[in-house]
């Protein structure tokens, strides 16, 4: 940590309201709490593989209001959504619910990770991660295990509800 | 001391599977349902169960808890409460029976979009997780009233993965998450010893997979190294996506570090099947992919009673 990049921080480059529109978002309403104790980066399993995700220095930088670096940066989606933080935070920031308010904000602006596309693309097209066909099928059959009809029809119709998925682009795909 | 079956108790859940343990764990499924079967748990398949929604928070929570509250109110239309095998889709599931408690215009919102789909939720259906299910409903004593084979001579390495036992809020505070010990003794009542390992609460890196490799993959290594050091004869799980990093990943990982793991890897209610007498080709050991001829000639070799 203490080989981080000193940046300069441009202060009227700030958004003073950033984090009182990330308090607003489900799971965000509790980041004014935190008083920076690190506990959440110390409990981070990710944090431990990989130093370009840090918790503490994700929500300061909320806090300051460095709203593009935190939105338009790849940190946010590397939270592994595991809860130690969340647990063992003593502000009770509900650090866990905080990452995926980010990233709903983050994807409301723009920048969705193209992972996230794809699944999503694929709930719309299978209703499920997995799609299961005839070779699966015939697999879980060698198990005796039942058959599974998917059926994506309600699961689509709910994620274009809520703007996941646009209507159009799955006119496209049920033409072809 | 949990609550145990009574004779007249019946239990009987929708079975819901998610995404992951269908295609990719039928060792899971399988093992599941035989011992479930064997217990007297009634799991039922219903039709037109979804993904449970949890991939979907991180693009739009609400259609998380959209997605949660269909495949909730199908369960609530029969009548059933949900077994889930997958711990993400029991994390899911019941926050969005928490959230809708405790906010009832959320609840009148998710139903006014529910109604694209004709249906609704009133919030009664009940999520457990499978092996909460044999810990809690069936409970201990009546679990070991099982037990043909004991598997006396065997220890193996218990991994809890994340979304079994957090947020705790979530999940009813059933367990201190910081210090569980449903496991162990699920392990135990099946003879076998439970090896402590400082990874046994830890993260399996699947939530990072899809993101960066690399990470999850180191994620994965710490809980890989730390059961591995106590000798183990297996690692024993209850979640698909921890299957799919520990052991499906687990060549790979090995590959990356330089590291020869050759760590069997089981599932729960498979290790408990072997215990209550079924045969391995009935509890999916087919399909598991890291030692399990050496592990089951190992619990083969076992001393008997």
């Amino acid at each position: 940590m203490s080989q981080e990049k000193r940046e300069k921080i441009a202060v009227d480059k700030l958004d003073p309201k950033f984090k009182d529109q990330v308090a607003q978002e489900r799971g965000g309403e509790m980041i004014v709490r935190c008083f920076a104790c690190g506990t959440c980066s110390a409990s981070c399993p990710v944090r431990q593989a990989n130093d370009r995700f840090n918790p503490r220095r994700i929500i300061h930088m909320v806090l300051l209001g460095l709203k593009d670096e935190v939105l338009s940066d790849d940190f946010v989606w590397l939270c592994a959504g595991c809860f130690s933080c969340q647990e063992r935070c003593p502000q009770g920031v509900k650090i866990g619910d905080l990452m995926t308010a980010l990233r709903n904000i983050a994807v409301r602006e723009g920048h969705i990770h193209p992972s996230f596309t794809a699944q999503m693309n694929l709930l719309g097209k299978a209703g499920r991660l997995m799609e299961i066909g005839d070779f699966e099928n015939k697999k879980r059959g060698r198990f005796k295990l039942p058959p599974i009809q998917q059926d994506a029809a309600e699961v689509r119709t709910l994620l274009e509800k809520c703007g996941v998925l646009q209507p159009e682009e799955v006119q496209d795909r049920g033409g072809g | 001391m949990r609550a145990t079956l009574e004779k007249d108790k019946k239990l009987e859940y929708a079975l819901f599977l998610g995404c992951t343990v269908p295609v990719r764990g039928m060792n899971y499924e399988t093992s599941a349902r035989q011992v479930a079967q064997k217990l007297g748990i009634a799991l039922v398949d219903k039709e037109g169960f979804s993904c449970c929604g949890f991939p979907v928070q991180s693009v739009n929570k609400h259609a998380a808890l959209l997605l949660a509250a269909r495949n909730l109110s199908l369960a609530e239309e029969a009548g059933l409460d949900i077994c889930v095998l997958c711990s993400a889709c029991g994390v899911n599931l019941s926050e969005a029976n928490h959230a809708f408690q405790s906010d009832p215009d959320l609840l009148s919102r998710i139903n006014a979009d529910l109604k694209a789909v004709g249906k609704s939720y009133s919030g009664k259906t009940k999520v457990k997780h499978f092996v909460r299910i044999l810990y809690e409903e069936v409970g201990l004593d009546q679990l070991r009233k099982h037990i043909r084979q004991p598997l006396s001579g065997l220890a193996v390495a218990p991994f809890y993965g994340c979304h079994y036992l957090k947020p705790a809020e979530i999940h009813d505070r059933f367990e201190d998450p910081e210090d569980p010990k449903s496991l162990e003794q699920l392990i135990e009542i099946t003879g076998a010893q439970a090896l402590y390992h400082s990874s046994r609460i830890s993260c399996c890196g699947g939530g990072v997979l899809g993101i960066d490799e690399p990470t999850a993959q180191k994620v994965a290594k710490m809980t890989l190294d730390s059961a591995k050091a106590t000798g183990a004869d297996a690692l024993v799980l209850q979640c698909g996506t921890c299957d799919v990093m520990l052991e499906v990943s687990q060549k790979k990982i090995g590959k990356t570090f330089e590291v020869e793991y050759n760590l069997p890897v089981v599932y729960y209610p498979q290790l408990l099947g072997l215990a209550m007498g079924i045969s391995p080709e009935e509890l999916g050991f087919a399909l598991n992919r890291v030692g399990s001829r050496e592990f089951l000639e190992r619990v083969q070799s076992l001393p008997i009673g």
